[in-house]
């Protein structure tokens, strides 16, 4: 389970948005669930969660809880973050 | 501070931008009101300079004295750390936290994994939200080159810059931004424009100077308003953060006529009646001249009076100080157990200058003392050297003014009589009275001397007086200048005794004078008493005569007549002239010679009364 703080239609959100459905699409298939969180439009949402800039990205569970900040371009980091293997090839 | 009293109306006349006072004691004085409202305000200097407390105090002043919130941005430090930080200072950071101040723990945690570029866009959408809930003035955003390094992009940084920047002028928030830039970082584009962008650019510095640390303040730039140029001693102390503020150029203390003690009898005379309240006394001297016992002695007075004291020692402790005064009759153990008379003490090595200067002002205002002595401020030198004794001395001499403090310095001189201070010391020109102690030397003895160089607005005696420590308090005497040379101690008193044996000589004398001129008067008196005898004598003598001649009339007629009418002259005619002639000439004769006689005695009695 992942929640993910974008700025509206940032650049950078935007593109952290695009690098994370990727991402799910190539390794997680289907089997996750993922929240948008808009903090120009919930802003206290994210001060709950101790979320401060944009984009970050949140997984929830399996447990330990990790942050992702950035537009998840490097996609190792972020893969190293979920605790997914990268597969070869 | 007239100047700060007048701000508000300052600011309505003034084209200027508005400004928001940080209450900083100081700083409101050197940037004219405090910190452009609805803008960008950045705070450089090196690790440890005080950006943060600086950040920090201004939102807390703006909380508590003005009910303006605020919120902090903490991208260095968390916020316990903060919270600690503040508590240090005296200020309830949870307290406030409730109702004024928001605290945004933007540390970023080492555990979030970075993965690409990121913006602020999120986080001020945050801030803006919680700008509204609780109607901030204020924002600081604290250590933003830490941020900025995780951007790890100059194109970055520069439009995260601006984002905030325009973010504050959207907002209408008053930002203060600190940003950690060594002076080797001076050619970085970020700082650049980050100075280029800021309204107003603040550099804190801590460096050392002669060995001791000091800290500056600079204002390098102020959009649109006139500031104090150059560096200014800050300082830190456990009241927060100040700017020492050079002179205001304006007075605005009231000249008092009121006189004080200035510790002793003899010396209030030669003062024309004490010192006027308010006002400072430099007493200048030689090692063991006795200043610290003059001053000990205003002290004493002071306290006497139920006045409450305050005296800083820069020499030695309470205990000794007391012990030794006991030698020169001023006890002080009881007034100080009566809580009058606070002894502070301290060790002028320890410390900065400045950070002497917060404490002073800060046993000033717990224990509110309306006489003051500081013994010796030339002590303060080996702290921050002359040029900090000067600035001491100079704000110290303005504070006393403004609270109506009458204080009593003390200097050391390193001369043995001359009546100079310390070079570039340049206290006496700020004092109000000088008085200058000094050792002569004569007759193998060494004596102190005590002289009034200067004493405004009142006269004073220009004698050179000796000053004597009894074990009943000091006195003065008068000493002798014989033939140009000045006579003190044993020679003062053999002048002294001499002058006592000339005295009575001179009395003995004029005693026999007086017998003599009285048995003369005597004398004369006699003989004045022996001519007026003489006189009346004559005078009887002569009534006698003229009885004398009215007897005979009859018979000089009847010779007449017979002789005119041998002549053949009418006898009737002739007889009644020639009588009348004959006799008015005889007796005005003899009335001139009475009267002759009479001038004689007389001259002869004044004579005899002359001699």
């Amino acid at each position: 389970m992942m929640r993910l703080f974008v700025a509206g239609q940032a650049p950078n959100s935007v593109q952290a948005i695009d690098n994370l459905k990727a991402i799910c699409r190539q390794y997680l298939d289907h089997n996750y669930s993922l929240e948008i969180v808009d903090t120009l439009q919930d802003p206290f949402r994210a001060l709950t969660d101790d979320v401060l800039i944009t984009p970050t990205l949140v997984k929830l569970s399996p447990k330990p809880a990790t942050k992702v900040a950035g537009n998840l371009s490097q996609r190792s980091a972020v893969l190293l973050a979920l605790g997914i293997k990268e597969k070869l090839g | 501070m007239s100047r700060i009293m007048n701000r508000k109306t300052k600011i309505a006349h003034h084209p200027g931008p508005r400004k928001l006072p940080t209450d900083m004691r100081g700083f409101d004085v050197l940037t004219r009101g405090g910190l452009p409202r609805g803008r960008t305000t950045l705070v450089i200097g090196g690790a440890g300079s005080g950006k943060t407390v600086f950040a920090l105090q201004t939102l807390v002043s703006g909380a508590c004295r003005r009910g303006e919130p605020g919120i902090f941005v903490a991208f260095e430090e968390n916020d316990r750390e903060i919270v600690a930080n503040a508590a240090s200072f005296g200020w309830d950071l949870p307290g406030l936290e409730k109702r004024k101040l928001f605290f945004l723990n933007a540390h970023l945690s080492p555990a979030v994994i970075q993965s690409g570029t990121f913006d602020l866009t999120g986080m001020l959408a945050i801030l803006k939200a919680k700008q509204r809930e609780m109607r901030a003035t204020w924002i600081v955003f604290d250590g933003l080159d830490v941020l900025l390094t995780l951007l790890a992009n100059p194109a970055l940084e520069l439009q995260e810059i601006y984002r905030i920047r325009d973010w504050l002028v959207e907002n209408k928030l008053t930002g203060i931004l600190t940003a950690k830039i060594g002076p080797d970082m001076v050619s970085q584009t970020d700082y650049g424009f980050m100075q280029f962008m800021a309204d107003c650019v603040i550099k804190l510095e801590q460096r050392l100077e002669d060995g001791v640390s000091v800290r500056r303040l600079q204002i390098l730039k102020y959009r649109g308003s006139e500031f104090a140029t150059g560096e200014f001693p800050l300082s830190i102390g456990s009241l927060g953060m100040e700017v020492a503020m050079p002179d205001t150029g304006e007075h605005t203390e009231v000249a008092t006529r009121e006189r004080v003690s200035a510790g002793f009898d003899a010396l209030n005379i030669m003062l024309g009646g004490g010192v006027f309240r308010g006002t400072s006394t430099l007493v200048t001297g030689a090692p063991g001249t006795a200043k610290t016992t003059l001053a000990a002695k205003f002290a004493e007075a002071a306290c006497l009076r139920g006045e409450r004291t305050l005296y800083v020692s820069f020499d030695e402790g309470p205990a000794t100080i007391m012990r030794n005064l006991t030698s020169v009759g001023i006890h002080l153990d009881k007034i100080v157990k009566s809580g009058l008379l606070r002894i502070y003490s301290e060790r002028t090595e320890s410390g900065g200058t400045e950070s002497h200067m917060i404490r002073l002002r800060e046993a000033i205002n717990e224990h509110r003392p309306r006489c003051m002595v500081i013994d010796p401020l030339s002590a303060v030198a080996k702290a921050g050297g002359l040029s900090a004794v000067r600035s001491v001395a100079n704000r110290l001499l303005n504070m006393m003014k403004e609270k109506k403090i009458t204080i009593v310095i003390t200097a050391l001189v390193p001369g043995e009589d001359r009546a100079e201070e310390p070079e570039g010391f340049q206290v006496s020109t700020m004092a109000d009275t000088w008085i200058h102690l000094s050792y002569l030397v004569g007759g193998g003895e060494r004596n102190r001397a005590l002289t009034i160089i200067k004493s405004r607005g009142t006269w004073h005696s220009n004698q050179v007086r000796e000053l004597i420590l009894t074990d009943a308090g000091p006195l003065l005497t008068d000493i002798y200048s014989e033939q140009g040379e000045v006579l003190m101690g044993t020679l003062r008193w053999q002048k002294e005794a001499q002058e006592k044996a000339k005295e009575t000589q001179r009395r003995a004398h004029v005693d026999h004078k007086r017998r003599d001129l009285k048995l003369a008067e005597a004398e004369t008196n006699l003989r004045m008493k022996a001519l007026q005898r003489d006189l009346e004598r004559q005078r009887i003598e002569l009534v006698t005569l003229s009885g004398e001649e009215k007897v005979h009339p009859d018979v000089l007629n009847k010779d007449a007549s017979k002789r005119r009418r041998a002549l053949g002259v009418d006898p009737r005619n002739a007889e009644r002239r020639d009588t009348t002639t004959h006799s008015t000439s005889r007796s005005s004769g003899q009335g001139r010679n009475a009267s002759r006689s009479a001038k004689k005695g007389l001259a002869e009695a004044r004579k005899g009364h002359g001699k």
